[in-house]
């Protein structure tokens, strides 16, 4: 009986890649800056962005939203409230979002009519770290009622972030929210990453978010 | 938990491969798992018996070379290999560091087959 090695050298989730490298290209071509913010559930993800989407809308730029979830579509309905183009995904018990799925939502949008796209990611801080959407900024958030050692926790994801928000400032007192050690902790992972520190509900820290993704959008959207 | 969707690929892409072998059994498929991978390997495992049970693969083992974090420090001007994944400072100079050289890798290396001639 003979054996022999067939040498195959193939990514596991290429094909997810391939579809990912397509979307990226397309979003280059239309000057399209898009995001993809990933979290534990309950962190803020939807508050954060119906926000940002408002606000967004309010400065005359043009801005949408994929929304993915297990069930449901009250967070698309929530986030329409902003006037923006907002499509619900339902994974249906998968726990990520895949380039497959953004891409078949995507049907119908004209990319060359937006400014950016926000994708928000299924509440979940370990899987949707493995695929890329085609995003150019992977957003990670973090609250003040989750503990800050979160990303010593789920190092995976937040070394794959290129931005982190820290949410729910509002009540970082009454939380007993230790900022410096958040803070630390987010560094040791990602070593010089951008950290916002906001509260959806007050305002605090938006327009530095705002300043941010306008920056982004000039220097890597087109 | 997502591992029972990879293993579904590796079934998807080694499948494909087979096509071109005749009558050929699976002995063993070879993964390569960086440690920012994402994938518990345990779990891979378990998913592994389960997905191949009663499929042409079933049997096959499933071998996992878990690979360390690997990156750029610039200040010492080289490559080194991270000891963990709950600091990314350099562990000889502890400077924060650079570049992700090695540490996501999600790949089938290679699969071992027994009695397989090549097709045409």
């Amino acid at each position: 009986m003979t054996t022999r090695i067939v040498e195959l050298r193939r990514g596991i989730l290429k094909k997810n890649d391939e579809l990912a490298a397509g979307l990226r290209a397309s979003y280059a071509a239309a000057g399209l800056l898009v995001l993809n913010l990933v979290s534990s559930p309950g962190t803020g993800k939807t508050a954060l962005l119906e926000r940002t989407l408002r606000e967004l809308r309010a400065r005359g730029a043009r801005a949408a939203a994929l929304v993915g979830d297990l069930e449901t579509d009250n967070d698309a309905r929530r986030l329409a409230s902003s006037g923006a183009p907002v499509r619900q995904i339902n994974t249906h018990g998968i726990c990520h979002l895949d380039a497959e799925m953004i891409g078949r939502h995507l049907d119908g949008w004209n990319l060359g009519d937006l400014d950016y796209l926000f994708i928000e990611n299924v509440g979940n801080l370990v899987c949707p770290s493995s695929y890329d959407l085609g995003e150019k900024i992977r957003v990670v958030l973090l609250s003040v009622t989750e503990g800050e050692d979160k990303p010593l926790k789920y190092p995976t994801m937040f070394n794959s972030a290129d931005a982190a928000v820290i949410t729910k400032m509002d009540i970082a007192g009454p939380c007993g929210f230790d900022r410096e050690l958040a803070l630390r902790n987010i560094n040791e992972i990602r070593p010089g990453i951008r950290i916002f520190e906001t509260s959806a509900k007050t305002g605090a820290g938006m327009e530095e978010w705002l300043a941010y993704l306008v920056e982004e959008r000039k220097v890597r959207g087109h | 938990m997502h591992e029972l969707s990879i293993v579904a690929s590796i079934l998807d892409t080694v499948t494909e491969s087979l096509a071109a072998y005749k009558s050929a059994r699976v002995v063993e498929v070879r993964l390569r798992v960086g440690a920012l991978a994402g994938v518990v390997v345990d779990s891979l495992e378990f998913c592994w018996g389960i997905a191949t049970e009663g499929t042409a693969l079933e049997g096959a083992r499933l071998a996992v070379t878990t690979l360390p974090v690997v990156m750029r420090c610039e200040k010492c001007g080289r490559d080194v290999e991270l000891e963990g994944v709950q600091s990314f400072r350099c562990p000889n100079c502890g400077e924060p560091c650079g570049e992700l050289r090695q540490g996501r890798e999600l790949e089938i290396d290679s699969i071992e087959i027994e009695d397989g001639e090549e097709a045409g």
